[in-house]
């Protein structure tokens, strides 16, 4: 790609990072005619998730305070061992304040004025277990998720969560008969509590940060998913959380165990109505691979961002984070973050197992106001570990999008090896794009590459898609998805095409 | 000249004046090119040959503060780049520009179907845009996994000038601008491009081929040969111009043009 820039060096014991610079320049060009599909769609609204459903919906006082979680603790029926993990975090979290070394401008969050918990009624009268009010099934199929039993994606099951619980997991008996265990996670520590109490908390602690904290007091729902040894999930498992009520959060938490020399591919995606105010979503995802297990973990985050002067979108803190606990485990991290006024999120791989591998594929577009910082660590533990980190992020408008990265490599990690590759391409003149990698090795046998390039959408590739007849907003959804396809590629079939739309729709008037 | 006066005009440019920022460039362009000719451009560097083509395909560098140029009739500098590519003009970049990550196949299904769009038709099937793919292909020699390869990246100078030539096939326009198509390749790949647009050629379209030196014209026979120099045509003939051209420089036509100027 053109203008491939030298950057500032910092000093580390390896090889050297490279830091982005702030902003690029792309010149004016004629706004094109509208084209294609994907982009009508987008003139008649321009984020097509941005409805509100007319669900009944039970919504308790906001506020904060040990008593509320008792309260949350209780309507999700949970032993007493579960509410005392929330106590500890709550009490915990009332002594810390938000983090802000963060390349973001954050304004100040009330906490005491968000909702903590906010259902769906379950409508009287008998039913059997697996019906789900018409109106929130109504709200799934316009998402494309239909839930019904027989309508259901076939190679795909899905836990559908609508703000502090879930609605509907289709595909169970199928995945039971192989052992495998997919469902909302406040079911899980009533069914299977020696299973959650064992790995709960054990990547990501309450400890471990502010909104972590915060999340382990208050989490709702979640999905939970046991993949038993030597298991090869048969199809792609996937949550999908729909924020609808106002005024209230998300806190979802979703915890993954794959044990020895099983595999499973799984899917987020997320919306949220359009709304004049912000909502806080903070999440934490926390990953188990056992031996030679491999889990893949995708998202396609597309979070209400906000309208184009920054008036309400989502906030989007969140805590991903994976174990390769076993020998020669895998654990890939795919995300394409197109979505919310502010991203935090950082889903990382601590390498302990000998021969073990993380990756982290991603695309972050900012656009508006949006303001994204986003990356991974990579902890290398054991032996000949050995991780991957491909950034690819997008700014348009007046955005800020930053790749925050971290590599360290422990003493004990002889053969250590990382690889980063950190892309900016900037899309007009008053967005920014930096880059923050950091860079700790403390073996003199670890491999530790960087290389970062900044680029933006030339005059010339413009007009030499125009002249092909190739209008400039299609020549930009081409392009982008060019840039972006290294990532794009590592996306199930499933999400790879919505994704790619999704790109192309996102920035459909950035130029001009 | 010869004499075509019974043939359709094609492209018709009267008095075209064009600048980029301050500075003007093209100063008067008058040019008739009829379906089934071909004519080439010469011209001194820095004289506006490749000025002349943006211009005509609506690269947004340039202004055009003075002059028409029409297409088959059409007002061209009404329409954007990328009508007037709909409208049948094709120009094969002097450099071809890299799109990483945008495969040959993505790229031109995309310029196929927006065409498509254009004249109200639906987007051609898969399964029809290979096989189109395949049959120009051959055109210029170009092979499977170029295609299959991003547009222009790590091409060598011919295959750049090759797969121009290829899109060219594809898009089957009614006036071709070749833009120094000849500069960067060698003898091999310069036959080649030659072939491919000798073989495109028919009664109902035109070319016009842009070049510093008589070599290409040995592959593209031209009908007529304009001599471009200080943004204007400042003479027009037969075949044999090129020739003459070869053999005595630029010096003699520069000095007829400057002593005229004072």
């Amino acid at each position: 790609m053109t203008d491939i820039e030298d950057k500032d060096i910092e000093n580390t014991p390896e090889k050297v990072p490279a830091a982005g610079p702030d902003a690029g320049t792309q010149p004016k060009t004629a706004a094109a005619d509208d084209s294609e599909e994907v982009i009508r769609e987008v003139t008649a609204s321009d984020y097509k998730y941005g409805f509100v459903s007319d669900v009944e919906t039970e919504v308790i006082p906001t506020g904060l305070s040990e008593d509320v979680v008792r309260l949350i603790s209780k309507k999700k029926g949970e032993p007493e061992w579960m509410l005392d993990f929330r106590l500890k975090a709550y009490r915990y979290w009332t002594t810390l304040t938000p983090p802000q070394w963060a390349h973001l401008e954050i304004p100040e969050i009330d906490f005491q004025a968000i909702s903590y918990y906010a259902a769906p009624v379950k409508k009287e009268g008998p039913k059997s277990l697996d019906e789900v009010d018409p109106q929130i099934l109504d709200t799934f199929n316009r998402l494309g998720i239909p839930l019904e039993e027989q309508k259901a994606l076939s190679g795909m099951a899905v836990d559908a969560v609508m703000d502090s619980v879930s609605v509907k997991t289709t595909h169970r008996r199928a995945l039971a008969e192989k052992g495998i265990i997919f469902c909302p996670i406040s079911e899980a520590i009533r069914e299977y509590p020696e299973l959650v109490k064992k790995y709960l908390g054990s990547v990501v602690s309450y400890r471990d940060n502010f909104y972590a904290a915060l999340n382990s007091a208050v989490f709702s729902d979640g999905s939970f998913v046991y993949i038993p040894k030597g298991v090869r999930c048969p199809m792609e498992l996937s949550t999908y959380f729909r924020i609808n009520a106002s005024g209230t959060g998300q806190f979802e938490r979703t915890l993954i165990v794959a044990d020895d020399e099983s595999y499973v591919s799984y899917l987020e995606g997320c919306t949220a109505p359009t709304r004049d105010e912000n909502q806080l979503h903070a999440a934490i995802v926390e990953i188990v691979v056992e031996e030679k297990a491999e889990v893949k973990y995708s998202t396609v985050q597309n979070w209400y961002a906000g309208d184009a002067q920054g008036r309400g979108g989502v906030y989007n803190f969140v805590t991903k984070r994976g174990l390769c606990r076993g020998n020669y485990s895998k654990l890939s991290w795919t995300q394409v973050e197109t979505g919310s006024a502010i991203t935090w999120k950082y889903p990382s791989c601590i390498l302990k197992g000998d021969g073990s591998v993380g990756e982290f594929y991603s695309v972050a577009v900012t656009r508006n106001r949006q303001q994204a910082d986003t990356g991974t660590k990579m902890i290398h533990l054991g032996r000949d570990t050995r991780s991957t980190i491909v950034s690819k992020g997008i700014s348009a408008g007046h955005s800020q999008n930053s790749y925050r990265g971290l590599v360290r490599v422990a003493p004990d990690a002889d053969g250590a090896r990382n690889y980063t590759q950190c892309d900016s391409l900037l899309l007009g003149s008053d967005c920014g794009a930096h880059t923050f990698p950091y860079i700790d090795v403390m073996n003199d046998t670890a491999v530790v590459e960087h290389e970062a390039t900044t680029s933006k959408i030339s005059e010339d590739q413009l007009f030499y898609c125009n002249q092909r007849g190739i209008p400039t907003e299609e020549a930009v959804g081409l392009i982008v998805n060019g840039y972006a396809k290294e990532v794009m590629n590592k996306l199930p079939m499933e999400f790879a095409v919505e994704a790619q739309k999704l790109l192309s729709i996102t920035l459909e008037g950035s130029i001009g | 000249m010869k004499e075509t006066e019974d043939k359709e005009i094609l492209l018709q440019v009267k008095n075209l004046h064009a600048r980029v920022e301050d500075k003007e460039i093209l100063k008067g362009i008058d040019l008739t090119v009829r379906r089934g000719e071909v004519h080439a451009i010469m011209g001194p560097n820095g004289s506006g040959k490749s000025t002349l083509s943006a211009v005509l395909a609506g690269d947004p560098r340039f202004t055009v503060t003075e002059g028409s140029a029409a297409l088959h009739g059409a007002n061209l500098l009404e329409l954007s780049p990328e009508d007037r590519s709909h409208e049948g003009l094709f120009l094969s970049f002097q450099y071809p520009v890299e799109i990483p990550g945008v495969s040959m196949v993505n790229f031109m299904r995309a310029a196929v179907n927006a065409k498509r769009k254009y004249f109200g038709q639906e987007p051609m099937s898969a399964g029809d845009f290979l096989k189109l793919m395949r049959t120009k292909r051959e055109v210029v020699e170009l092979d499977n996994k170029l295609a299959s390869r991003s547009v222009n990246e790590g091409f060598s100078g011919g295959e750049k000038k090759r797969n121009e030539i290829f899109q060219m096939a594809v898009l089957e326009p009614c006036l071709s601008i070749l833009d120094e198509t000849d500069s960067g390749l060698d003898i091999d790949a310069l036959r080649i491009v030659a072939s491919g647009v000798n073989k495109l050629k028919t009664p109902e379209n035109a070319t016009i081929v842009i070049t510093h030196y008589q070599r290409l014209l040995d592959y593209i026979k031209p009908d007529v040969v304009h001599i471009l120099y200080k943004g204007r045509i400042v003479y027009t003939g037969g075949p044999e111009l090129a020739l003459e051209l070869e053999e005595k420089g630029y010096d003699w036509i520069k000095e007829q043009v400057d002593a005229k100027e004072l």
